[in-house]
């Protein structure tokens, strides 16, 4: 009995059952853990890699060596001829062979250089192709037949072309000129401040309006549900349909906007919103909390909402009056929820691309570090340097992501 | 400030001038002719009506005599509301009545417990919380309001009327089912009857595919110990901030060597990835909040895990899966950036990438917003018809931009 006899201790290490927990939970993690790295890991690998090197939009179709097949002339000067192309400009293709296999009783009577047939084989080697390379290798037949039936019989077999081009991608070739263009002059530092103002300003003026919309709602009336719903719109409707409404509305020909302001006195001429500096930035900021208040304000609303009423009945039997009450004591159980909300939207908001995108396209003054990527990569067909702006955004993500980490578990518990 | 003769004036006058201002945009707006507020006229008359206010503070008889007078000084000319030429009596008087509903019973509420005489503090910081309670109705309705109403008035007119006055959304009804010309041919020649149903069937398998991996793993997350699961937690929340720019480089470039651009099957398989950490963030707070026991009474019972959470937790957290779900599908419904870089080809638009399309000096204005507006329509219906689960999914869903 006193051998079996249990510890009085728990025991330490982890048993099976703790075990076979931690399989299982690892087990349902895998899917989620395997695709997010495949869609998220390696591309924030790759884009590291590719910061490095000179590619272009157009290095990513591959140089490959072109062929196509015809029948020319008729009667005595048939032939077939196969027209070889390099398509690229720039680069030079290795090993580059063509194969076809012709019909075995077509008579050829004479085989160009660099070919051979054998037994309606036909096999060329042409080695090394020189970029931008372009000729006809000339196949005389002696046919005399039907010349469409020769044609049908030759498209029975395709002539396949191989041979290997270097590959920009994966070479070893490494360069340091796209953060050179990245970081080149007053430019940089445009796109830096630009991407600060909207920032900044974005978050804080969505916040301060979120808060004065949830104020407004934080009491029961008819039509408190309605108004809810209502206030929710700008954050719900697709983008695209908001900011090209936006666009269309203060647009300076026929837009109505300027129609109304010009109608009620406040300007004499129209005003071109989204298309003179500063102006746009501000247009685009003032979208930006426009179509992002509601956020706030729903976070808020529930803050608010779950704030003990006792409290505020004690402040009224001191004397309190209502902005005492909101300052010294709504705004203080709100700081905690604001600033993770801060910290949150600051991050999105840095990050956000579409809307500014769509408004202006970067012009303007109000491109920004996302849409600097865009306007690098594809505007000006440098994937390299999109890239490039890719690494900085990214290491000023890690930045924040520090600082939310250091700041919100302890308010949160995240 | 400390007296109601003071103070109402200063209100009245302020309110007045809010009061003209929203009238007499609502008014452009719908009738496209002149209206605008004067400006020392409307301050004087509404500092006027702040003092009378104090005196009688009965809407019924505050509202018809705003009316009356206001149509009056329109009439003369001197105008709270000033009226351009041309403008039809019948508008008019729909102005001046406008302006005594706004006005006349906006003052009455805002002085309503406002006493005469000698006031203190908290009487007359309740009076300006209930003017800037009423002016923030009416700026937030306005704000998220005109945008809209531009939108949709905008698809049913031809662009040379709204060249000719940008102000004028009045319609023909007239015109009968041409009115809604520009939908019937956005249907007809730029096939959005598939854009529609591309985008549906996308953003359903979105939502499958990303309940199918974000399930499981919100369930591990929140309920089995093992270790780094803190570690994992915060990942997730981390991978959620990597903004989609960042990616959608290298992502244009592995889909352009693999020949997934262009294809559907490249959309719906990078959809789900922007969402499973969304999801998953979501669902794990909700499973943590349900009551550990039943699932342990269901172990003690012979289920296993896996049974546990098909059969009791699943069941039990069905409205957070609604709202995860909605919000899932409005994400993927709303998704502009990936479908425009990675589709070309019209026959395989999404609606996001349809109505990008009509964004060309080529294409009237109204196509354009017909396009927005059959873009925005489902989700809103959505939304209005679920809106309590979506608020829920917006609330716990948080950090998503």
């Amino acid at each position: 009995m006193s051998a079996t006899e249990p510890s009085a201790t728990p025991p330490t290490g982890r048993g099976a059952l703790q075990k076979r927990e931690a399989r299982l939970a690892w087990g349902l993690l895998f899917p989620t853990l395997a695709i997010v790295s495949l869609v998220v890991i390696l591309p924030l690998l790759a884009i590291f890699w590719i910061s490095f090197k000179p590619v272009g939009l157009a290095d990513l179709r591959p140089t490959v060596p072109v062929v196509r097949e015809s029948v020319r002339g008729s009667g005595d000067d048939l032939r077939l001829e196969f027209r070889v192309r390099n398509t690229s400009q720039e680069k030079v293709i290795d090993g580059v062979t063509l194969t076809d296999t012709l019909p075995l009783d077509l008579v050829v009577t004479e085989v160009p250089e660099p070919c051979t047939l054998t037994a309606g084989n036909l096999f060329c080697d042409f080695g090394t192709l020189e970029s931008g390379f372009n000729e006809r290798l000339v196949l005389p037949l002696d046919f005399d037949g039907d010349e469409d039936a020769l044609e049908e019989l030759l498209e029975g077999s395709e002539p396949v072309m191989t041979g290997t081009a270097d590959n920009v991608l994966t070479n070893t070739e490494f360069t340091l000129e796209n953060f050179a263009r990245v970081f080149d002059g007053d430019e940089f530092w445009e796109v830096l401040w630009v991407t600060l103002f909207y920032t900044v300003f974005g978050t804080i003026g969505a916040l301060v309006m979120g808060l004065f919309a949830a104020m407004l709602l934080n009491k029961s009336f008819r039509g408190q549900g309605i108004l809810r719903g209502l206030y929710l719109f700008p954050y719900v409707a697709p983008v695209i349909a908001v900011a090209f409404t936006w666009v269309t509305l203060f647009d300076p020909f026929s837009g109505s906007a300027n129609a109304l302001l010009i109608q009620m006195g406040v300007t004499e001429e129209t005003i071109n919103f989204f298309g003179q500096r500063p102006l746009a930035l501000i247009m685009v900021t003032v979208f930006e909390i426009w179509r992002y208040f509601p956020l706030s304000f729903l976070f808020i609303l529930a803050r608010m909402q779950s704030i003990d009423s006792d409290m505020y009945e004690a402040a009224d039997m001191d004397g309190a009056s209502p902005f005492q009450k909101f300052w010294y004591l709504s705004l203080p159980m709100l700081v905690g929820i604001l600033s993770v909300l801060f910290l949150l939207r600051f991050i999105w908001t840095f990050n956000k691309f579409d809307d500014i995108f769509l408004l202006t396209g970067g012009n303007a003054g109000t491109r920004t570090l996302t849409v600097n990527v865009y306007e690098q990569a594809f505007a000006i067909s440098n994937i390299g340097a999109g890239a490039a702006v890719a690494v900085v955004i990214f290491f000023c993500l890690i930045l924040f992501a520090a600082f939310f980490f250091k700041f919100i578990s302890r308010e949160e518990g995240l | 400030m400390r007296h109601a003769s003071i103070l109402a004036p200063i209100l009245g006058a302020l309110w007045a001038y809010i009061g003209c201002v929203t009238v007499a945009v609502v008014m452009s707006f719908s009738t496209g002719e002149a209206f605008r507020p004067g400006f020392l006229v409307t301050l004087a008359f509404g500092a006027a009506l702040g003092f009378i206010a104090l005196q009688v503070r009965r809407p019924a008889v505050l509202v018809p005599v705003v009316a009356v007078v206001s149509f009056l000084l329109s009439a003369l000319g001197f105008g709270a509301l000033v009226i351009g030429d041309g403008v039809s009596t019948g508008a008019e008087i729909v102005a001046a009545i406008l302006m005594g509903v706004t006005i006349g019973a906006g003052l009455a509420l805002i002085l309503a417990e406002l006493p005469s005489g000698a006031i203190n503090r908290h009487e007359a910081e309740d009076a300006i919380i209930r003017f800037l309670t009423g002016f923030g109705y009416i700026f937030f309705t306005a704000i998220v309001l005109i945008p809209f109403y531009v939108m949709v008035m905008t698809s049913l007119k031809s662009q040379s009327a709204l060249l000719q006055n940008p102000l004028d959304f009045s319609l023909d009804f007239s015109k009968g089912s041409d009115l809604f010309r520009s939908y019937f041919e956005l249907f007809g020649q730029f096939n959005f009857g598939s854009y529609l149903w591309t985008s549906f069937v996308v953003s359903v398998l979105t939502v499958l595919i990303t309940l199918a991996f974000s399930i499981p793993g919100a369930y591990a997350v929140a309920r089995l110990r093992f270790q780094g699961r803190a570690a994992f937690s915060r990942s997730i929340l981390l991978i959620y901030m990597v903004p989609m720019i960042v990616l959608a480089l290298p992502i244009y470039i592995a889909f352009s060597i693999t020949g997934l651009r262009n294809t559907l099957i490249g959309i719906v398989l990078i959809y789900p990835v922007t969402t499973i950490p969304v999801a998953l963030y979501m669902l794990q707070g909700y499973f943590r909040g349900l009551p550990a026991e039943v699932e342990e009474a269901g172990l003690m019972d012979g289920l296993n895990r896996l049974q546990v959470i098909w059969k009791i937790t699943l069941p039990l957290a069905l409205p957070a899966l609604a709202s995860v779900s909605l919000y899932v599908f409005m994400i993927a419904w709303n998704e502009f950036l990936l479908a425009f870089m990675l589709l070309d080809d019209p026959s395989k638009f999404t609606l996001t990438r349809g109505v990008a399309m009509l964004n060309s000096s080529e294409i009237p204005r109204e196509h354009l917003m017909a396009g927005a507006v059959i873009a925005t329509v489902p989700v809103m219906a959505l939304f209005l018809g679920l809106e309590r689960f979506m608020t829920k999914g917006l609330t716990a869903g948080s950090v998503k931009g």
